[in-house]
């Protein structure tokens, strides 16, 4: 025998390519595969499976229990004849609507700012971003403290002498929400102008030059050259802030608890309440379809962006 | 993506121009916004009651009381009990604790899995763990609190651990995978043409290479799931609410005498935690998210 030929009927070898397609199924990578299980039980059991789960019995009239007969779309059709929803779901497209442009805008406009050499940099990065460290409880609480009309920012500036500065979104109906959009921003945006900073850097540094040597201004090369090559980062970062603002709960839990009255709902927590406090698991299961619905909308245009035809630049 | 790398904005003339001014101005602005939250939430914390009743919010304290502090964190009440907050701390510390465990190793032995052991739809498998990170946690939450019941922990800190490492496995499992396939892949062949077998060049090669991927992970879970409410209201138990849910208790629990400055303590103490992980990580955890939100 040669030494080839003893290497390849002694080693490794035997053991990862042997004969038989159940040794292939069943044997080969076992502990990869053993490995790998909670993922796969995971995505089975959890991602595909509950949410399957959920989608079914939202057609059934289930109260406490999930052991309702099958009704159909009734359960969807009372949510969207339930003022509470409607109210939370108007509520949630203002709200996702400000959010949305001014997280965008003020990240980016940051980013900006931050881009242009500025000294104690980390620094600054460090303030924009420890907000988005905390939990929405805590910024909620913090908010509606500042925020509180007797004591807070309304009562300071009064007792500086502008005794007829009013702020007192808080508890004003029609304001509530953009009470909330301070809050969430101040939470938020820092993320935001990260992300945008990391795309600004990574846009290639020869941009500049050329765009100097043609005489463009600075602004022009951002909006009209920076930020279309940035296409990836900015899609990238409306998903991810759009998913946040459908799942905003504890933020509202905290600050406002839904009120005055229902006019800071929000879906989310429409859903808590009628799966727990009311035990109307149809109507919960039937809005959560809903949030899952909107969800996947929204995920459309990153998955043209990610797995679409790609773009020469 | 690299968010260290140098500014590559156009470089200023001089420092004084106009344009200079105006920058630094909205910079500085923006950041006493970030700030006066904070700001508010340490000065009312050490205010007496009759002081933070005169209404100036943004004064400093004239009088400095740590006995907020002492209030908010052994007898402040939550409804019914009076204990303060210390249990919730405690909760708290054993709900991250093994969450942050168990989930960062289970990703990371998943995403070793997925790079170096494909196996037949394993890429699939990752693509729908992938899409199922934006599933609003509302759609699953009734099925998983079934599930933790027939498995008799709901109500327990197991039901809270298990459904941490459920959902900081979409995110940490891309950390690691994308982590691993930046490694050079000659390492793993030797080792397996050494005759290693998977969990041997797990725990021997690809977990010393990969410490700076781990602290990331554990920084992204130790905040997540501390920051986490919905999950401890949930799955928990009133025993073992973590500190979140009690803060929530307190302060907006209607009974008796608003105390905001009992209430900020309380506020800051919960807020703690993260925060000092943030301090020091600094660079660190922004590597964490931007990694977990800009793909490669």
């Amino acid at each position: 025998m040669t030494e080839a030929q003893s290497l390849h009927g002694a080693t490794a070898l035997e053991r990862t390519r042997p004969p038989g397609l159940l040794y292939n199924l069943f044997v080969r990578n076992i502990s990869a595969k053993i490995a790998a299980s909670p993922m796969v039980a995971i995505v089975l059991i959890v991602f595909v499976g509950c949410t399957l789960w959920t989608i079914w019995f939202s057609f059934t009239d289930s109260r406490a229990l999930p052991n309702g007969a099958f009704v159909g779309f009734d359960q969807y059709e009372r949510l969207f004849n339930t003022r509470r929803w409607r109210i939370s779901a108007t509520n949630l497209l203002t709200y996702g609507m400000f959010s949305l442009v001014f997280t965008m805008v003020v990240g980016f406009v940051l980013a900006v700012l931050m881009d242009q050499r500025i000294r104690f940099e980390d620094g600054f990065r460090t303030i924009f971003l420890y907000p988005f460290a905390l939990s929405g409880i805590v910024t909620g609480l913090v908010w509606q403290w500042i925020m509180n009309p007797t004591l807070g920012l309304q009562s300071t500036m009064r007792g500086l002498g502008w005794t007829n500065f009013t702020f007192d979104w808080i508890t004003n109906t029609d304001m509530v929400l953009y009470a909330l959009l301070i809050a969430g921003l101040w939470h938020g945006t820092g993320f935001v102008m990260v992300l945008m900073l990391a795309g600004l850097r990574s846009v290639d540094g020869e941009i500049w030059k050329a765009a100097r040597v043609d005489g463009i201004p600075t602004w022009r090369t951002y909006i009209q050259i920076v930020l279309p090559m940035m296409r990836g980062v900015i899609v990238t970062t409306l998903v991810i802030v759009c998913s946040g603002i459908v799942r905003t709960y504890d933020l509202v839990v905290a600050l406002t608890n839904g009120g005055p009255g229902l006019s800071s709902e929000v879906p989310a927590k429409y859903v808590i309440n009628y799966m727990f406090a009311a035990g109307n698991l149809g109507q919960a299961l039937a809005a959560s379809t809903v949030m899952l619905l909107t969800v996947f909308v929204l995920l459309i245009p990153w998955f043209i962006v990610e797995f679409g035809p790609k773009k020469h630049v | 993506m690299t968010t260290n790398a140098e500014a590559s904005g156009p470089r200023p003339r001089s420092f004084f121009t106009p344009t200079r001014i105006i920058t630094y101005g909205i910079i500085i602005v923006a950041a006493l916004y970030y700030l006066l939250p904070l700001y508010v939430m340490i000065t009312t914390s050490l205010k007496g009651l009759p002081e933070i009743r005169i209404g100036n919010i943004f004064a400093p304290p004239l009088e400095v009381t740590f006995e907020p502090w002492a209030k908010a964190w052994t007898s402040a009440c939550t409804g019914l009990t009076c204990n303060g907050l210390a249990p919730g701390f405690w909760n708290s510390v054993k709900i991250t604790l093994p969450s942050t465990i168990v989930s960062v190793f289970v990703a990371a032995v998943s995403g070793y899995a997925l790079v170096n052991w494909r196996f037949k739809g394993s890429e699939f498998f990752f693509t729908v763990l992938l899409l199922g990170s934006f599933i609003p946690y509302q759609v699953m939450l009734y099925p998983l609190v079934m599930i933790t019941a027939q498995l008799k922990i709901f109500g327990t800190l197991w039901a809270v651990i298990l459904i941490h490492t459920i959902f900081g496995m979409p995110i940490l499992t891309l950390l690691f995978r994308n982590y691993f396939a930046s490694l050079p892949q000659e390492l793993f062949k030797a080792a397996r043409v050494d005759g290693a077998g998977f969990w041997r060049i797990f725990f021997q090669i690809m977990v010393p290479m990969s410490l700076p991927i781990f602290a990331v992970a554990i920084i992204l879970q130790v905040t997540g799931i501390w920051n986490d409410f919905l999950f401890g209201v949930v799955f928990a138990g009133t025993q073992n609410y973590p500190m979140t849910v009690q803060l929530n208790n307190i302060v907006n629990s209607v009974q008796g005498v608003r105390e905001y400055n009992v209430n900020m303590a309380a506020t800051i103490l919960t807020a703690a935690v993260p925060l000092i992980v943030y301090f020091v990580s600094g660079k660190w955890f922004v590597r964490g998210i931007a990694a977990g939100a800009v793909k490669g």
